[in-house]
């Protein structure tokens, strides 16, 4: 006798329908709240920045007085700060990733390897800036300048790195990698001229997503002691320098002495917020044109 | 060189065909199961010799082990040897590497480099150090004619191999291992993932490649075995059964468990 | 579960329609010597027309055959079951063939007194029958020893062969008006002789199926 007869189909028809439309309002309403969440954010900071962006705002050198106030130190600093994450992040994380993916034996050191450093992406940043503290700007007597912060920034970001760029490693179908050996290709052959260019999107991806991290992130720099004072323009990665997010930090807390610090600081939050929407599209556009279909 | 048989059914009748491969005594372990047990016979120069058995037979185990490719599983363990025209492959001193520019491989699913096709070609070339141009386009043109695809993509040789059918892909896969130069072709089933008519152009191709090259192919499509090889070898629960010309296995074979596998009684 | 079922049941199916058409044959040599014997025009009439069963027979079975290959694709031992069967159908085809000119031979001769008692006629007849009876069985059970065997007896039939066309050719001379008759049972004595050795090629057909090995037992 037939079960799924027409009879049984219609006693339950309008239940699940009703149930099915109920879990995409709700669905809709979890991302209209986030939505809204950030519509308000931006709205504030916006309307507490307008007429305060300007070319003279971006290119001028701090000062006391709000109106002449710039912010090109903080941001050369935050770029001086790229010129030393980057390439130290790229070079050590994929060098690790590599290490882990194609080199490890899989056993007990490995996963104790690999355990540590995906914990190390959950430790809080301020760690780091102790860390960095201690290890670069005391211990090496560096000072609070920009290879410290550098260094510093760089092991907090290291780890998203490493995994991004494992995870892109892992993605390269082994049939690739046995096309590669069974024409006589060494391992690192095979790693330079087939696993490298097919990961390099994923590769790129992670690295570019760890660099707008850096870039954001604030605990650490405070304590080493980043200032957000008059301090000259950084020439070189041996100078001291300040970033964007240690300006927003500063102009907020003395904006109870001085009212317009607090449109300042919007107007610089809103140039950071540009920048790393910026480097986000970048990343996104990197991942979709070099989107392969193995 | 003639040989004299032989065991039970590995029937050889004496000849003066050179042997490419010869293999004694090979037990092949993957962590504690034994996938290939006590293989002993000889593959010969010239000849296409098909490999025919059920699923998990040891067939592509064996084929694998020929260029050392299955050692790239980490619990494989291996007793014997394999006398490649005369050198045993597992010896210390002769590097896999070199074993396998004289032995190419082409796979089930046609795996062509997320590259252009004639950065796929070159590559086999490049990475044993050829770097001059002239050498590489003349290297890419031979491979591609050689794989019976030249005509079709001479006028898109920088265009990514992505973009060519299933079957066009496999035939460039072959031009990437005839651009080493090697002497023997290893194939895994590599018509298992294409439709009939481009099967049918790679069975065509493998025909004159023999000319040139030693070909072993492991395929589970009897019929294509039947059509295409001189020598059929009969795998079975990782031993060799029977091993004989094909005309003679397919109309008369000597082992009844060979009968009941060709005859679709079992398997 | 068994595999290849339509396979199976095809060459159950070859088989019973061989089996059927060379009872056919056999029945119409038996038919045939006995209305030689009875000098039975009416049964000789019979022999002819049922020749056409036979001939249909062996159209069916190559169809069947012909449709196994195409869509089966055959290997070792089906195989060789196969091209047996369309070998022994060749045969089998060729004796209903003998028969009917035995039986034409009958009509000729038609209701003129013998010239002689035939004895050893039936006596070749006999053997001829018996072999294929024996071969009958021996494709039945794919019995390569009677097939070996069966053939033999084409020696036995063979001699009896030589010593009766001896006897006409002496008698020729002495009656010459029977002429028409001693020619025409010398026909008969030839068919007889050439089912003899069409059994005998079934049996080679049986050794090839069991043995893929070919053999010639006419020697």
């Amino acid at each position: 006798m037939k079960y799924v007869n027409a009879a049984q189909v219609q006693k339950k028809l309008n239940t699940r329908l009703s149930i099915n439309k109920l879990a995409k309002s709700l669905f809709l309403i979890s991302i209209l709240f986030s939505l809204v969440v950030l519509v308000i954010l931006f709205y504030r900071v916006i309307s507490q920045s307008l007429g305060w962006i300007d070319l003279q705002f971006i290119t001028s050198k701090l000062s006391t007085v709000a109106e002449n106030a710039g912010i090109m130190g903080a941001i050369l600093g935050t770029l001086w700060l790229m010129v030393v994450v980057a390439p130290i992040t790229l070079i050590l994380g994929v060098g690790t990733a590599i290490y882990l993916e194609e080199y490890a034996k899989k056993g007990r050191l490995q996963r104790f390897i690999q355990t540590n450093i995906s914990n190390l992406a959950g430790v809080p940043s301020i760690v780091f800036g102790i860390l960095g503290l201690t290890v670069f700007v005391r211990g090496f007597e560096l000072g609070n300048i920009v290879l410290a912060g550098g260094l510093t920034m760089s092991l907090l970001v290291l780890p998203i790195v490493v995994v991004a760029s494992q995870e892109a490693i892992r993605a390269v179908p082994g049939y690739l990698r046995e096309a590669s050996y069974g024409m006589g290709a060494t391992k690192w052959q095979t790693i330079k001229n087939v696993v490298l260019p097919a990961s390099l999107p994923g590769i790129l991806t992670g690295a570019i997503l760890a660099l707008s991290r850096a870039i954001g992130e604030t605990a650490p720099l405070v304590v080493l002691g980043i200032p957000a004072l008059l301090i000259p323009l950084p020439d070189s990665i041996f100078d001291k320098f300040t970033v964007l997010p240690m300006q927003i930090y500063y102009w907020t807390l003395d904006s109870a002495l001085v009212a317009e610090y607090a449109n300042l600081a919007a107007a610089t939050i809103v140039v950071l917020l540009l920048i790393l929407f910026l480097m986000n599209s970048i990343a996104i556009i990197i991942r979709n044109k070099f989107q392969r279909r193995f | 060189m003639s040989l004299q048989i032989i065991q039970d059914n590995i029937d050889i009748e004496p000849t003066n065909q050179k042997i490419v491969y010869d293999t004694k005594d090979l037990n092949l372990w993957y962590g504690e199961e034994q996938a290939l047990k006590n293989i002993n016979f000889p593959i010969y120069e010239n000849e296409v010799t098909a490999i025919i058995g059920p699923s998990g037979c040891g067939k592509s185990t064996y084929i694998k082990t020929l260029n050392r490719m299955v050692e790239l599983v980490p619990i494989v363990r291996i007793s014997g040897e394999i006398l490649y025209r005369g050198k045993n492959i597992f010896d210390k001193a002769y590097k896999e590497e070199e074993l396998r520019t004289k032995v190419g491989m082409v796979f089930q699913k046609p795996n062509p480099f997320p590259k252009s096709i004639y950065d796929n070609i070159a590559y086999g070339p490049r990475i044993h150090g050829i770097r001059n141009k002239k050498i590489l386009d003349e290297i890419v043109e031979k491979s591609l004619r050689g794989a019976a695809i030249w005509d079709e993509v001479k006028d898109r040789l920088h265009e990514n191999a992505y973009g060519l059918s299933g079957g066009q892909q496999q035939r460039i896969c072959i031009a990437r291992c005839l651009a080493i130069e090697p002497d023997v072709i290893l194939m895994d089933e590599p018509t298992s993932a294409l439709d009939p008519i481009s099967t049918l152009k790679i069975e065509e191709l493998v025909q004159e490649l023999k000319q040139n090259f030693s070909i072993i192919i492991v395929t589970h499509n009897m019929q294509q075995a039947a059509r295409i090889s001189d020598r059929t070898a009969f795998f079975l629960s990782g031993e060799i059964i029977e091993y004989a010309k094909t005309d003679k296995m397919f109309s008369n074979p000597s082992d009844k468990r060979t009968e009941d596998y060709i005859t679709g009684r079992f398997g | 579960m068994a595999i290849r079922t339509t396979l199976d049941k095809d060459l159950e199916r070859l088989k019973e329609l061989l089996i059927e058409m060379v009872n056919l044959s056999k029945t119409a040599v038996e038919k045939s010597v006995q209305s030689l014997a009875h000098q039975n025009i009416m049964m000789a009439q019979e022999i002819i027309e049922e020749d056409q069963k036979i001939n249909e027979l062996e159209e069916k079975i190559n169809n069947l055959i012909i449709q196994l290959i195409a869509q089966q694709q055959p290997v070792a031992s089906d195989l060789r079951a196969i091209i047996a069967g369309l070998k022994i159908s060749n045969d089998v085809e060729r004796i209903g063939d003998l028969a009917v000119n035995i039986a034409k031979s009958v009509l000729h001769i038609g209701e003129s007194p013998l010239i002689k008692p035939i004895v050893d006629l039936p006596k070749m007849a006999d053997m001829s029958i018996d072999m294929l009876t024996k071969v009958i069985q021996a494709y039945i059970d794919s019995d390569i020893d009677l097939a070996i065997q069966t053939a033999k007896y084409d020696d036995n039939v063979d001699e009896l062969y030589g010593k009766i066309i001896n006897e006409l050719f002496e008698l020729m001379p002495t009656k010459p008006e029977s002429l028409n008759q001693i020619t025409q049972l010398a026909f008969i004595c030839r068919n007889l002789e050439r089912v003899a050795d069409h059994t005998t090629n079934m049996s080679e057909h049986i050794i090839y199926m069991v043995k893929g090995k070919n053999v010639d037992l006419n020697a």
